[in-house]
């Protein structure tokens, strides 16, 4: 093996311990996430830790057809990113979330969102 | 293969490669620690985007041919494109839908519709 392969085997590996250790507090964050928001931008930020990896596969494969999935997959994580924030917009603050809010000790902040989720229910607009 | 180019290449895809990872742990690491959901915005479409971006920079040039290295770059130009304007997105969703900052931010200039 030779020196230049040596260098990038050794940059290669180091690049899939660090996204695996990236990936696996991201996944963290999705269980743990108190609200809907911020799994949605761990799913974001999981799908850009892919193409990170996929592409660091493709430098140790030698596959360079794996570019070509990585752009689909980010192509495809920037729709579903897009479909959630139009979902979180159309259905307003989950209820569990309100419950937490109502019972904090701010209650004159706290009480404005809650007012715009039932006014939205009675509008009864685009859900 | 002439050995200086060969070790010139390897070189920079190795930097390329761990500059890239450290962004993406950085950037994970800041989706765990911020403490709420518009600052923890800030590391996933920044320093996400750019880690993402780097790595597959680094796949193209590896490749040392012209056109997987354009594909590459034509990816790396459409990360920097839509990461901004997801966070956009989602953020207005989540503000407009009363999801609330943190107790530690000082002030909110987007009013409450």
């Amino acid at each position: 093996m030779s020196l230049p392969d040596q260098i990038e085997a050794l940059a290669t590996g180091f690049a899939l311990i660090a996204l695996s250790a990236a990936l696996l507090i991201t996944v963290w964050r999705i269980i743990r996430g108190p609200t809907l928001p911020d799994r949605v931008l761990g799913l974001d930020m999981l799908v850009a830790i892919a193409i990170g990896l996929i592409a660091v596969v493709a430098i140790r494969t030698g596959f360079n057809l794996y570019i070509d999935i990585a752009i689909a997959l980010g192509l495809v994580g920037f729709l579903a990113t897009v479909a959630f924030a139009r979902f979180i917009l159309a259905r307003g603050l989950s209820p569990e979330t309100a419950n937490v809010e109502r019972s904090s000790p701010e209650s004159k902040r706290a009480s404005a969102p809650r007012s715009n989720a039932v006014r939205r229910k009675h509008k009864g607009g685009r859900r | 293969m002439n050995p200086v180019l060969d070790m010139a290449v390897a070189v920079l895809v190795a930097a390329l490669l761990i500059v890239g990872a450290i962004f993406s742990l950085l950037a994970a690491i800041g989706i765990l620690r911020f403490p709420d959901l518009y600052t923890r915005m800030h590391a996933a479409s920044k320093a996400g985007t750019v880690g993402s971006g780097l790595l597959l920079l680094a796949a193209g040039v590896h490749s040392l041919d012209a056109a997987i290295l354009i594909r590459a770059l034509a990816g790396f130009f459409f990360f920097v494109l839509t990461a901004p304007i997801s966070a956009h997105l989602l953020a207005k969703a989540a503000h407009q839908a009363g999801y609330k900052l943190t107790k530690l931010s000082v002030v909110d200039q987007l009013p409450q519709k």
